[in-house]
């Protein structure tokens, strides 16, 4: 009984669990701090394993199509509706299943760091409220079929980041930056909705399936997709539109800097999804391609140079975090150029997808563990001042090794999981355009001297005087770095397992729209 | 499903049980070359301490090459690129949306108007 139940309706509570528990977490959180811990760490250990579910059910049964509303979860076009799915859809197919997974697994060890980590924190409902907020949204994102449901999830996903950017009151320059966030949010927000509402009032639908159907890329759909394009480039923190990402990401909680890297991943799989799933062959792919190719490389150079003279580690990371967005760019963006030339899509072009997919993991594996160790840092000497760091390396041993392994996996040293992705992407790119491929390699190498300097900065040197008490971080942070560490060196060590189970099939869902479709639309 | 190590990238291949091999034989070349080392060493004794042509030992902060020091060079040569490009990162909420605007502008001159 509960199984079926479990089975039918997993899609639903992916998001109705973490939303129920949000808004339970300021009453049941008054009870005590340890009651709050636990409820806080069983919703999210409860989400992840919905999602988990999920992830296997998809991936072993094929797309999961939920109607909420209907008389049966999967009908999508009810009988008097002219043929049309009236109904918000949730439609998670590899691809979605994909980042599912990625919120799972991130969520997870962010929350069990957290219970340590922000336990000195002030207004803690509030903080877990928001932080299950942001859970559900991204979850809701990614599984989505519906395009005014996609904008309402990110809208939540803006209002609850924003919130937590800020949630250092008592640091001005938090709340500037959490001002900011929302800011520059709420103009992508209107970018989007004015773009659904182009798409709405052609189509006369709001579920992608159908628009995708019925898609004659119009000049306003053009309009559409520019709007979608630079209100999700921006989301994601590509280069020219990143400029918010180092104030949020930096004066952000550490935990909460985790959780944006997968937001801003979850935007960039709106930005993949609309332009494969929803435009598809119909648009000039070459064009919107190379525009992608663009941002990706600037987004690489710019972030990385930006990165190397930075003295704030959050910051440093933060521009890091845009660099590697840039890579995910890339290789997708070779994978859009060639959509049309079936040729060169089967010799580099799925590849250059399989590696800007993989390097999404990756990258929410090793940039969630490099803001948790920077965050341990900040919580045991109280300075995010590379200046003002040295010498932790004696008496912040596990830390240290989890910073090294993060550093090496997002430079590209083999054997961890960046080098994987990295791989797929310089080698198939390489087909595509070799100038390419040199500049993400050069980037790599940038990537390295810049940890170089902040591993010497923090950890190597004599023990300094005012850290001569400073001791290891707490035993939750610890195993929350240590589950992220772990999943580092296992794709390392695995990437093939990991490019067949998971991320082909992804890669396989995100170019193949009539799959899409005719999981919605079937026989209509 | 087989757990393959072998990364087939298209075009060539990776496989990290070679670079684990290379670790492995790294270690025991550092390991024979430490046993090789001097056996009298004792910690915490007078041989640990600095000798700099007999001036005392400055202190521990003072020795410890700080993150502003790094890379000077590196920032010296390209002091013209970082003279352009870290203006442009102003904090300032109106230039992120100026931005915003004149990317959206040129992508609806490339994608819609050509």
């Amino acid at each position: 009984m509960i199984t079926d139940f479990l089975l039918h309706h997993t899609p639903a509570l992916l998001v109705a669990v973490p939303l129920l528990g949000a808004f339970l977490t300021p009453i049941i959180g008054r009870i005590s701090p340890i009651v709050r811990k636990i409820w806080v760490m069983g919703t999210m250990t409860l989400t992840s394993a919905i999602a988990v579910l999920l992830v296997y059910l998809v991936y072993t049964r094929g797309t999961f199509v939920y109607v909420f509303g209907a008389l049966t979860p999967g009908l999508a076009i009810p009988p008097d509706s002219g043929g049309i799915p009236i109904r918000i859809i949730f439609t998670v197919d590899p691809m979605g299943a994909f980042m599912d997974l990625i919120v799972a697994v991130v969520g997870f060890c962010v929350i069990l760091y957290s219970l340590s980590g922000d336990e000195k924190r002030t207004g803690l409902h509030y903080f877990y409220t928001l932080f299950l907020l942001l859970i559900t949204s991204v979850l809701g994102m990614v599984s989505t079929g519906d395009l005014f449901n996609f904008f309402v999830f990110i809208e939540i996903s803006s209002l609850a980041s924003a919130g937590l950017v800020a949630f250092s009151v008592e640091q001005g320059r938090a709340v500037e930056a959490g001002l900011k966030y929302f800011m520059i949010s709420t103009m992508g927000g209107i970018f989007l909705l004015f773009a659904i509402g182009i798409l709405y009032g052609q189509y006369n639908a709001l579920n992608i399936a159908m628009i995708a159907e019925r898609m004659q890329f119009t000049s306003l759909d053009k309009i559409a997709l520019v709007l979608m394009v630079v209100a999700l480039a921006m989301k994601c923190g590509a280069v020219p539109l990143h400029f918010w990402t180092p104030d949020a990401y930096s004066l952000a909680p550490s935990t909460i800097t985790a959780m944006l890297v997968v937001v801003s991943q979850a935007s960039l799989y709106g930005l993949f999804r609309f332009v494969f799933t929803l435009y598809n062959l119909t648009l000039n792919y070459v064009t919107i391609g190379w525009v992608i190719i663009i941002l990706g490389v600037l987004s690489m150079v710019i972030g990385v140079t930006m990165a190397i003279p930075q003295k704030d580690v959050k910051r440093l990371m933060a521009y890091h975090a845009v660099s590697q967005t840039g890579y995910m760019l890339l290789g997708v963006g070779v994978g859009l150029a060639v959509l049309g030339n079936q040729a060169a899509l089967d010799t580099y072009g799925f590849i250059a997808i399989e590696g800007g997919l993989f390097h999404i993991i990756n990258h929410a594996l090793y940039k969630g563990l490099l803001f948790l160790t920077a965050g341990a840092i900040i919580y045991r000497i109280g300075t995010r001042d590379l200046n003002k760091m040295g010498g932790l390396g004696h008496s912040m041993k596990y830390t240290m090794i989890f910073f090294m392994i993060g550093a090496l996996a997002i430079a590209g040293i083999p054997p961890f999981n960046g080098f994987a992705s990295k791989l797929l992407i310089y080698e198939s790119v390489y087909l595509f355009n070799p100038l390419l491929a040199i500049i993400a390699m050069v980037v790599s190498i940038l990537t390295l001297a810049s940890f170089v300097k902040v591993f010497h900065s923090i950890f190597m040197g004599p023990t300094l005087p005012e850290y001569s008490k400073v001791r290891e971080a707490p035993p939750a942070m610890l195993i929350g770095m240590g589950i992220l560490a772990v999943l580092i060196i296992a794709f390392g060590f695995f990437p093939q397992l990991v490019v067949d189970s998971l991320v082909a099939p992804a890669a396989h869902a995100l170019i193949n729209q009539g799959s899409y479709i005719s999981a919605i639309l079937g026989g209509a | 499903m087989a757990f393959d190590l072998t990364l087939l990238t298209g075009s060539g291949f990776w496989n990290p049980f070679f670079w684990l091999i290379s670790i492995v034989v790294a270690l025991i070349l550092i390991y024979i070359i430490y046993a090789f080392g001097e056996k009298g060493y004792k910690r915490g004794t007078q041989q640990v301490k600095p000798f700099i042509s007999g001036n005392p030992e400055p202190s521990k902060a003072g020795v410890h090459v700080r993150a502003g020091n790094l890379y000077w060079g590196y920032m010296d040569a390209l002091k013209v690129y970082y003279a352009g490009l870290v203006p442009i990162h102003s904090g300032i909420l109106t230039d992120y949306l100026l931005w915003l605007f004149s990317v959206a502008a040129i992508l609806f001159v490339l994608v819609v108007l050509l």
